[in-house]
Formats: C-alpha cells, structure tokens, sequence
C-alpha cells in the first residue's frame, strides 16, 4: 500500500531512507527510520490503535502532540506508549491496546 | 543528583526558542560554572563532571525536534518583516532551532517531557526515559496549545483528527491521512490545512463553519475558493457515523442561536473528520506550579495571570506564546523574547541594555495587535492586566 505515501509535493520533499519493517498485532509492516509509529501505520492504513476499556470501540489517533492519549498502544509488552510521537524501530512488536493495559514492573538495582 | 540552571524554558516551539535566545543574548550562562558553589561535592554523587554543575538555558521539549507548530507549516507566514514574514513556518522553525542548537550557553533537551514544578522550587523531568530534578532560578513556560474536541455522537471514531494531527501526517511524515476529509471550522488553521491537504492529492469535500462568515483571513480564503473546495457557513456537524471507522458525517445548517434547521440535515461521505475549532491553551505545569489561572475568554479559556512582564502570580515563574493565549507564531516569539530579557534581567545580565530590549519588545507586540484581528486579544490582555492589578 505505497500509494499511502506522499511521492510528489509542491513545496516538501521527503527523504525516508532506508526501509526497515516491525510487527503490527504480529503481521510484518514495512516502515522507514525516523517516522513515528503511529504514521508508520498510517501509511500501512491502520487507523484502529486500540480499543476503549469499557465499551470496547475502536480508538485512534486525534492530536498527534503526545497529548491526548487517544493513541496508546502496547509496544514491546509496554501498554501505554504514545505511538503518536515514538519512533518506529526495527524489529519492533506493536500491538492494539484494549483498555488500560497492565504495567510491567521493572525493578532496577 | 539535582541539575542547577539559570533559565529553565519549558517547550520548544517558536516561543520558548525565542526566549531562550534572548536570555542567552543578555549574557546568561557564561558565568554558569560558578552556579555550583555552594553545592557540596557529596551532594552530586560520585562521577558527576563538572559541566553538569550548571548550565545558563535549559529548553525542553517533549517532541523529537524542538521548533512546536513551526515545524508542519508549509505555508507563507504573515507579519512583519521582523517576524520573518514571507517566510514558511517550516524555514522559521528551523533557523530558530539551529541558533539556538550553536548556542553554547543553551542546553536542549529534546523527546523529554517536563512533569511537575514543586514548591522547592524543583522541576522534574522525564528524560532518555529516566525521571530527572532540576533546579532552576527562573522559568518560563512556553509549552504552546492543544486542539479543542468537539462534542457530537461518534466523535471518538477512528478517523477524527485535529487539523495539526492531519498536518503533522502529511507534512512531517509525508502520509496521506485521508482520501475524502470533511473540515470543520473555517478559521485560518481550517481553511490552511484543507489547502495543504489538496496540495497533498487529499480530497476535501468541504469546510463547514458555524458562523455566519468565514474567521480565517481573506487570502487563506481565496486559495481555498480557487480550489474549488465549498466552505459553508452557518453549518454544523450533527454526527459522525461508520463501522468500526469514519465512513461519513450527517451536517445542518443552523440558525442564529446555532440551532439545526430541521429539514437541512444532509450526508457527506468521507473517511476523515477534521476537527479545526480552535485551540486551548496548555496550562497544565502552571496549574500544577500554583499559578493563580483566570479564565478570559479572548485569551481562549484558562491562562495563567500575568503582569507586563509576563511573570506569573509566582515569582520566578514567566509564561510566553500560545500558553498565556492563543495568537499567532510572530507574536509567540516576541512573547518569548520578552521573557527571556526579564527572566535574565531579574537574574542581574545585562541590566543597561534590557530596558531598550524589553521597550522595543513591546512595541513589536502593539503593531502585531493593532489589525482588526489582535482585537480580541487586546480585550483580553486589559481584562489580564486588570486582574492582576488586584
Ligand atoms: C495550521 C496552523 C497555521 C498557522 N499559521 C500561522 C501563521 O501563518 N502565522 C503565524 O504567526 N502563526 C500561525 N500559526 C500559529 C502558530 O503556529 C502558534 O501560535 C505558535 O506555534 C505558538 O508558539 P508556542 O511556542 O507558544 O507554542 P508551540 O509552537 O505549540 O510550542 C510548544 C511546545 O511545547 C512543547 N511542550 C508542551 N508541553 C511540554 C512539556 N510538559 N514538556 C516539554 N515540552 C512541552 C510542545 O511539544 C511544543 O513543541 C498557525 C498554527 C497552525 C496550527
């Protein structure tokens, strides 16, 4: 689904380097160093991120600033992560986030 | 181990950049290494160099790049020539980070997010993921503004943006958010976002406003018009409405009291619902810091009260940009400007040449606010200024 891409633009270009890929919900998503998750999912067009902990409807992304919370998800087994500003990694496992998520607890000594 | 600074600037857009400049400017940090006297070794912990004693400017900024809004606006800035006019956002926001990133009295911090300001005077920051105290003599908050929401039903679908969510999309990324957007609003963030979305390839199928007329200014306008984009006022959105994810909206027409005109409802099929209703201030840190809040309608809701000066109800304490009300970049960064020369004056720098800086400072602020659409922000600042006279 390149097509998602913005190849052509009047005043921007967009120097992406090289690909890389991650996991989606396990599936094997193309992406590019330096994008955030959240527009490396775009990009592949997936919108839901997540789902709200009561009544299960889907969530996505609304501020784009690291602001609004709309756009948890679990990364690498962390709920919470605000693939809105985190940048995409390689090798990377992004999952949907269902409601509030479970916090591992990391002791440090 | 605690992190002394001079100057502490909370967020890096075009606001706190610019204060940081200045305080810079007026001489603050060359001194810096004699910050740490009076600061026992034992204190520091083992291992600690002794750059870290003190730095003069500490900005920090939540996101990757500092630069704030400045760094998704392609378009042409208006203002005057001392506010870079002519320029794009994007150009503005980069010249600013690249000084300030030449500057050896400023320190950034970038992709770190700052998390409370305490009674001691201690400001915590998350940072390279680890939670991190700072002490610093002054402060300025400059952490900008969020998009407002909007209440209607199916308004948490996936598929509703703010307008700076869609930009950052496809003007930082270079993703295409969308295939069909409905805009919602018709100020100027609406009706710039709906270009850069044609000029994207997106379809916009088109700009609503709730007003009898158009907010935004004329030539904004015009580019849209010549688009062919349809901007219909006195329309609102009723509900959003899909499966799983945004497949269309029902919108009316409403009348003077912003009631639907029965009958006039019809649908728009689109994948996205832009939402460009404005912008509140994101006060957060200076509730948080005691800052008595005031609610001025023209500032756009909550802000911190502050004096001529920008300083806060809490000495030490600056606010500048969007934080203290929502304006434009040009007057962000003479706000910045001018908090940095009195958050470095009150600090002894430059005293001789700090009051022609902070004269000319505020003669930049008047011209920006003289047009007809710094009107509302001058009703707010003398409803400010009369507040904090009391
Ligand atoms: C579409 C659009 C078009 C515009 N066009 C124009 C124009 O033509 N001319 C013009 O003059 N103005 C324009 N503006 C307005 C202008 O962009 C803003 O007024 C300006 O960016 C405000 O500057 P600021 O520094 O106060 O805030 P921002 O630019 O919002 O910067 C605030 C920064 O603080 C950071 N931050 C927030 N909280 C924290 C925290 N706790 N810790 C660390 N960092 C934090 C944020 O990440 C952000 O980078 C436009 C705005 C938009 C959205």
């Amino acid at each position: 689904m390149n097509s998602l891409r913005i190849e052509e633009h009047p005043v921007l270009s967009f120097e992406r380097g090289e690909k890389i890929t991650f996991f989606f919900n396990g599936r094997e998503i193309d992406a590019y160093p330096n994008e955030t998750i959240a527009a490396a999912l775009h990009a592949s067009g997936v919108r839901k991120l997540g789902e709200s902990p009561v009544l299960h409807r889907p969530r996505g992304l609304f501020c784009a600033i690291g602001n609004c919370s709309s756009c948890f998800m679990i990364v690498d087994n962390q709920p919470n992560m605000r693939v809105c500003v985190m940048k995409v990694k390689s090798g990377m496992h992004v999952e949907e986030q269902k409601g509030k998520g479970e916090l591992e607890l990391i002791v440090e000594n | 181990m605690i992190k002394n600074v001079e100057i502490m600037v909370i967020g890096g857009g075009p606001a706190g950049l610019c204060a940081a400049l200045s305080a810079s400017d007026l001489g603050v940090g060359i001194s810096a290494p004699d910050l740490g006297v009076g600061i026992s070794a034992p204190d520091l912990g083992v291992g600690i160099s002794a750059p870290d004693l003190g730095v003069g400017v500490l900005l920090v900024e939540r996101d990757d790049v500092a630069g704030g809004q400045l760094v998704k606006q392609t378009h042409k800035f208006f203002g005057s020539e001392k506010q870079y006019a002519g320029d794009r956002g994007i150009h503005i926001g980069q010249m600013l980070v690249e000084k300030a990133q030449a500057d050896s009295n400023i320190e950034i911090w970038t992709d770190s997010t700052v998390l409370g300001i305490y009674e001691d005077g201690v400001v915590t920051v998350l940072h390279e993921d680890k939670h991190i105290k700072v002490k610093p003599e002054r402060i300025i908050i400059a952490t900008g503004a969020a998009e407002k929401f909007l209440a209607f039903p199916g308004n948490d679908l996936p598929g509703i943006y703010g307008a700076g969510a869609v930009q950052t999309l496809m003007n930082v990324a270079g993703v295409k958010p969308a295939e069909r957007v409905l805009m919602v609003g018709a100020g100027n963030i609406g009706l710039i976002v709906s270009y850069q979305l044609k000029q994207a390839g997106i379809d916009v199928v088109a700009v609503i406003e709730g007003q009898p007329k158009i907010g935004g200014y004329l030539v904004h306008a015009s580019k849209i018009r010549r688009a062919g984009i349809p901007v219909l006022t006195r329309h609102t959105i009723l509900e959003a409405y899909g499966n799983g994810r945004v497949e269309g909206a029902l919108i009316t027409e409403i009348d003077e009291s912003w009631l639907p005109i029965p009958g006039t409802e019809r649908k728009i099929v689109c994948d996205t619902i832009c939402l460009a209703v404005g912008l509140s201030p994101l006060t957060e840190l200076a509730w948080q810091a005691g800052c008595e809040m005031g609610f001025i309608r023209e500032l756009s809701g909550h802000v911190p009260i502050f004096d001529e000066n920008l300083e806060t109800t809490c000495p030490g304490i600056y606010c500048a940009g969007d934080v203290c009300g929502i304006e434009e970049a040009s007057s962000a960064m003479v706000e910045g400007r001018l908090a940095g020369i009195n958050a470095a004056a009150s600090l002894g720098y430059g005293v001789s040449e700090a009051e022609k800086f902070r004269k000319d400072a505020m003669i930049e602020l008047e011209e920006l606010r003289s047009g007809d659409m710094g009107g509302h922000i001058r009703v707010g600042l003398e409803k400010m200024y009369a507040r904090c006279k009391k």
